[in-house]
């Protein structure tokens, strides 16, 4: 018998994951995109569980919003690291260290 | 049988994201995410959302994970410097995890969203169409919201394009704009020649034998 529980403890270990995931590779911004995503899955998750279990179909309409933001995310992120990678030869956030931060 | 389906796909979500963030290779991570959204599609035809499942696999494994997968083979990445560090942010990842997973398992545990919260609903009837009831509500409901992702996909393209885009002045390349305004007089300039006498050549000719 599947209970809303055993979603939500699911998304949550998924969330987890790329939380160490981010944690791990902290130099390398290609993994860190991934995890971003694996987070995004995991809320996804949640969302449409939630709308199952409440028979809300609204839940899923969100789910598609944060998909196709996703997406946008994903697009306009990988460009702006092409771009990256063109003027200064790495990824390494380490050596992204051009505004002082 | 549900719950035979559902533990099978859940772990091999859970080992794929495992293998994402553990894997060297941006590659075989990518490759692994891929596995992941595979997982987590089947998890959500369980629960009724086949919508956004085929849209999960068309969408991120067809689009945004070949995205990924152009930009990891383009850039090329020195990655025994970027493997540097692992180790040492291990313990700390983690905890930090172990940590988060406790703390969102207080909230979402089984006294909170258990089986006599909420009850488990019934499936709906084989002529159920998910498709039919999401698009009435987002055509109707949320058609706002839903120009509003229109245009963010619209910025979105834009943006990529803008911010890639470069110009480099000393290859060759054709240049429309110019070739469609073109006049037959840029080209082609018509010269009066005055007549020349052909006494000279008569002579020359002559001169030749």
């Amino acid at each position: 018998m599947l209970t809303l529980t055993h979603f939500l403890v699911l998304s949550a270990i998924l969330f987890s994951i790329s939380l160490a995931g981010i944690f791990i590779n902290r130099k390398n911004v290609i993994i860190l995109l991934m995890c971003v995503e694996l987070m995004l899955l995991a809320v996804n998750t949640n969302f449409i569980a939630f709308s199952y279990f409440l028979g809300d179909t609204a839940g899923q309409v969100f789910v598609f919003f944060i998909l196709t933001v996703a997406a946008a995310e994903a697009a306009i992120g990988l460009a702006i690291l092409v771009v990256l990678f063109r003027n200064k030869r790495t990824i390494n956030v380490e050596e992204l260290d051009t505004l002082k931060g | 049988m549900e719950t035979i389906v559902f533990y099978v796909f859940s772990a091999f979500m859970i080992l794929s994201a495992l293998m994402v963030i553990t894997v060297h290779n941006p590659v075989r991570a990518a490759f692994f995410l891929v596995l992941t959204f595979f997982a987590s599609a089947a998890v959500w035809l369980l629960l009724e959302a086949e919508f956004l499942a085929i849209i999960l696999i068309i969408v991120y494994v067809g689009a945004v994970m070949v995205l990924f997968l152009f930009v990891v083979m383009m850039l090329d990445i020195n990655l025994t410097e970027l493997k540097k560090g692992f180790v040492k942010n291990l313990p700390l990842a983690v905890i930090a995890a172990l940590a988060m997973f406790a703390l969102i398992y207080m909230v979402v545990g089984g006294e909170q969203f258990g089986i006599e919260k909420f009850a488990v609903p019934e499936r709906h009837a084989a002529d159920y169409s998910n498709v039919s009831a999401l698009g009435q509500l987002l055509y109707t409901e949320y058609v706002y919201s839903f120009e509003i992702a229109a245009v963010i996909l619209l910025v979105g393209i834009v943006a990529a394009i803008s911010l890639t885009l470069r110009r480099r002045p000393n290859t060759r390349h054709q240049k429309i704009e110019e070739q469609v305004a073109v006049k037959g007089t840029d080209r082609l300039q018509v010269v009066k020649v005055e007549p020349q006498p052909r006494k000279h050549q008569i002579v020359n000719s002559e001169g030749g034998k």
